[in-house]
C-alpha cells in the first residue's frame, strides 16, 4: 500500500494541478494578509474559503482523479497486489497531496507574516487542521461515489450534488427544523445534527475559538457544556475522525467486491 | 503698628493653644492605651489616634467625634465575626491604614466593614478589608472620599455576600483608586448622586463590577472593569458620564458589559469594550450618545431589547463582533452614523473617507437567534450568509432605516491613556 501510496504521491506532486492548488492557497493567503493588513480578519477569512472551497475541491479532485488514473488502476489490478491496498494507496496520496498543497500554500504566507509572534496562532493551526481533516473527508468521499458509479458523468454529478448539499442545503434544512420545532428543546438536536455534516462540524470547531463569547450567549445546559468546556473540542475532534475512517472503511469494501 | 503685633502675638498663641489641645494617642501593645476602643474613648474631637503594628481583636468600633485613625505598618483589626467592626457616626473623620478581617455574616442586618452613618467630611483611605460581609458602607453619607482601598472577597454566590462598596443616599462622594474583587457587587450605588468613581479596578465580581440604581449625575471614569458578572448596571438613573472605561471578559449567559435599565440621558463614550458576550445591553433607554467607543471581539456589541428612542451612536469602532447589533422590532428612532465596522463591505469612490454604501448592523440572523436561541450554532455558514445578503439587499424582517449613512473606510483612532 505505502509503495502504491507513494506513486500516486509523487504523480500527483509532479501534475500540473497540485501546483495550481497550491499557488491558488498561496495568493490567497498573500491578498489577504498583505491587502488587508489585519490579522484577525484575515483569519475570519480563511474560515469561510476553508469550510467552503476545501470539500469541493477535494470532492472534485478525488472525483477527477479516480476516473483518470482508471487505466493505471486496472493495470495494477492485473499485478498480486492487494486491492484494498491499490485503493487506499491511491486516496492516501491524493489526500494527502491535496492537504499538503493546502497547509503549504496557506502556511507560509502567515510564517512570513509573522504568525509565530502573533497570538492568532491557535486559531490559525486550528484552520489548517480542520481544513486537512475535510480534505481526507471528502476526497474519501469522492472515491466512494466515482467507485460505486461507472458512468463518469453520473459519479461528477453526484459528486457536485454531495458537496452543494453538505455546504448549503443541509444548513438549509437544520435552520427550517429548527424554527419549525422552535417550541421544542433543540439544543441535543442541534448538536447532533451538527455532528452528522463534517462541514458544520468544522465550523463549530473554529468558531469554538472565534466566537466563544457569542456562542456562550445562550442559556442551555448542554450547549454550555459542550461550549464552554473542552468537551466540545475533544468531541469534534473524535467526530471527524470518524468521519475519515468510515468513508474509508467503505472504499476499503467496496473495492473488495467490486467486479473491474 | 503695636496694635498688629498684639494681634499676632495673640493668634499665635491661640494657634499654639489649639495645636497643645489636638494631642496623637498611640495605641500599641506595650503602650499605656492598648486596644482601640480604649484610645477612642480618651480621644477628643480633633485628635488622633496612632496604632502600631499589631493584631487587635476589637469588634464594634465606634466612632462618634471628628478623630483621625491611623495605622502604622497596616495594623490588623480582626472583628472575630462578632458583626460589625468599624462605625462612623460623626463629621470628619479619617480612617487610614489598617487591615481589617472577620466581619460575621448575617442574613438580616448587612454587617460591614467600615460603616459610615449619616457623617459629612469623612476620609477611608489605604484599608485592606478580607473576609467581608460588606465592606465599606455608607449610609446618608455626604462629601466624604474613599481612596485606595483593597478589597478581596471569598463570594460564591449572591444572596450570601455583600458589596465591596456600598453607598446608599449619599452624595458628593469621591471613590477613587480603590482595588475591589470577589465581592457580590464590587461598588454599589442606591439613592446616591453626584458620586465620582475613578481609577478603581473592580474583578472578579459575583455579579456586578458596578451597580447603580435610582442614583443620577454620577461619573465613572478611567475605571477597568473585569470578569464579573456583568461590568457596569445602570438601573433607574439619569444624567450619567461614563468614560474612559475598559470593561472587559464579562462572558456567560446573563453577561453584559454594561447593562442599561430605563436610564435617560446618559454619555458613553471613549470606553473599550472587549470580549464580552454582549458588549452593552439596552432597554427602554432613551437620548443617550454613545460615542468614540470600542467595541472588540464581543458576542454582540450592542443589544437593543425594546423601547429605546433617540439615542446617538456615532463615532465608534465596531470591531470583530460576532453580531454588531441585535434589534427588536421594526421601528428604529435611535442614529447611528459615522462609526467604523470592520465587517463593512463598501466602497469609497469620492476618497473622502466615507463610504457610499451605507451599512446595516441588523443581520437577519440576529433577528432569527432572538427568536430560536439554538440556531446560534449556525452562524458563518453559508447558507446563514446567503440570507442575511438577501435581507440585506430588501429589508423585510430587520428595520429598514437602521442604518448606518456614513460608515467609515478606517478604524478611528481614540485617544486613550
Amino acid at each position: 500500500m505505502l509503495k502504491i501510496l507513494k506513486y500516486s504521491f509523487y504523480d500527483l506532486m509532479r501534475s500540473r494541478w497540485s501546483y495550481v492548488y497550491f499557488l491558488f492557497y498561496l495568493l490567497l493567503g498573500v491578498v489577504l494578509l498583505f491587502l488587508n493588513n489585519d490579522l484577525s480578519k484575515a483569519v475570519i477569512t480563511l474560515m469561510n474559503v476553508i469550510i467552503i472551497l476545501v470539500p469541493l475541491i477535494g470532492t472534485i479532485f478525488g472525483v477527477m482523479y479516480y476516473y483518470n488514473s482508471r487505466e493505471f488502476t486496472e493495470l495494477l489490478l492485473a499485478q498480486p497486489v492487494k486491492r484494498s491496498s491499490i485503493f487506499l494507496g491511491q486516496y492516501f496520496g491524493v489526500a494527502t497531496s491535496l492537504a499538503l498543497s493546502l497547509v503549504i500554500g496557506l502556511g507560509m504566507p502567515f510564517v512570513f507574516y509573522g504568525i509565530f509572534n502573533s497570538n492568532a496562532i491557535w486559531d490559525f493551526s486550528l484552520l489548517l487542521i480542520t481544513g486537512a481533516f475535510l480534505t481526507f473527508i471528502f476526497t474519501a468521499l469522492a472515491f466512494v461515489i466515482a467507485l460505486s458509479n461507472e458512468n463518469k458523468i453520473k459519479g461528477f454529478g453526484y459528486a457536485i450534488l454531495l458537496w452543494l448539499f453538505m455546504a448549503v442545503i443541509y444548513d438549509g434544512l437544520f435552520l427550517m427544523s429548527l424554527l419549525y420545532f422552535e417550541d421544542y428543546p433543540l439544543d441535543k438536536f442541534s448538536l447532533v445534527a451538527t455532528m452528522l455534516n463534517p462541514v458544520d462540524l468544522s465550523r463549530v470547531l473554529i468558531l469554538l475559538k472565534l466566537d466563544i463569547s457569542a456562542l456562550l450567549g445562550y442559556t442551555g445546559a448542554v450547549f454550555q457544556q459542550f461550549f464552554g468546556t473542552n468537551f466540545g473540542l475533544i468531541l469534534s475532534f473524535v467526530m471527524l475522525v470518524f468521519w475519515v475512517v468510515i468513508p474509508t472503511f467503505f472504499i476499503w469494501r467496496i473495492a473488495k467486491r467490486k467486479d473491474f | 503698628m503695636k496694635n498688629k503685633f498684639y494681634i499676632l502675638f495673640l493668634l499665635i498663641g491661640f494657634l499654639s493653644v489649639t495645636n497643645l489641645w489636638s494631642k496623637t494617642i498611640t495605641v500599641c501593645a506595650t503602650c499605656p492605651v492598648k486596644s482601640i476602643n480604649e484610645a477612642i474613648l480618651q480621644a477628643e474631637e480633633g485628635d488622633t489616634v496612632l496604632v502600631k503594628k499589631g493584631i487587635y481583636k476589637e469588634a464594634n468600633i465606634k466612632i462618634e467625634k471628628g478623630i483621625t485613625l491611623i495605622g502604622e505598618n497596616m495594623p490588623t483589626i480582626d472583628g472575630e465575626e462578632k458583626g460589625e467592626i468599624i462605625t462612623i457616626g460623626a463629621d470628619n473623620v479619617t480612617l487610614d491604614g489598617f487591615k481589617i478581617i472577620n466581619v460575621g455574616l448575617s442574613y438580616t442586618t448587612d454587617y460591614a466593614s467600615v460603616r459610615v452613618v449619616n457623617s459629612s467630611g469623612f476620609t477611608i483611605q489605604n484599608l485592606e478589608l478580607e473576609k467581608l460581609f460588606f465592606g465599606i458602607y455608607l449610609q446618608k453619607a455626604s462629601n466624604g472620599k474613599v481612596l485606595n482601598n483593597k478589597v478581596r472577597g471569598e463570594a460564591v454566590t449572591e444572596f450570601n455576600s455583600g458589596n465591596a462598596v456600598h453607598l446608599w443616599y449619599c452624595k458628593n462622594v469621591e471613590v477613587r483608586g480603590n482595588d475591589v474583587q470577589n465581592v457580590r457587587d464590587g461598588i454599589y450605588l442606591e439613592f446616591s448622586d453626584n458620586i465620582t468613581i475613578k481609577d478603581n479596578l473592580s474583578k472578579n465580581n459575583v455579579r456586578y463590577g458596578l451597580h447603580f440604581m435610582f442614583s443620577n449625575n454620577n461619573f465613572v471614569i478611567n475605571n477597568i472593569f473585569e470578569t464579573n458578572g456583568a461590568g457596569i448596571a445602570l438601573m433607574f438613573s439619569k444624567f450619567m458620564d461614563v468614560e474612559n472605561n475598559i470593561i472587559q471578559k464579562n462572558w456567560g449567559t446573563a453577561a453584559y458589559g454594561l447593562l442599561l435599565k430605563e436610564v435617560n440621558d446618559a454619555h458613553i463614550k471613549n470606553n473599550l469594550f472587549f470580549e464580552n458576550t454582549v458588549g452593552i445591553t439596552v432597554e427602554g433607554s432613551n437620548r443617550l450618545e454613545y460615542a468614540n467607543n470600542d467595541f472588540t471581539s464581543n458576542g454582540y456589541a450592542i443589544k437593543v431589547k425594546g423601547a429605546c428612542y433617540e439615542n446617538r451612536v456615532i463615532d465608534n469602532n465596531f470591531l470583530y463582533n460576532s453580531f454588531d447589533i441585535s434589534y427588536n422590532g421594526r421601528i428604529n428612532d435611535n442614529k447611528f452614523n459615522n462609526n467604523y465596522w470592520s465587517n463593512y463591505t463598501g466602497y469609497d469612490l469620492d476618497k473622502n473617507g466615507i463610504g457610499d454604501v451605507a451599512y446595516r448592523p441588523v443581520k437577519l440572523f440576529s433577528y432569527i437567534v432572538n427568536r430560536t436561541p439554538e440556531t446560534i450554532i449556525l452562524m458563518r455558514s453559508l447558507f446563514i450568509d446567503i440570507i442575511d445578503f438577501s435581507e440585506k439587499v430588501s429589508p423585510v424582517f430587520t428595520p429598514d432605516d437602521l442604518m448606518d449613512e456614513n460608515p467609515r473606510m478606517k478604524q478611528i483612532n481614540h485617544d486613550r491613556n
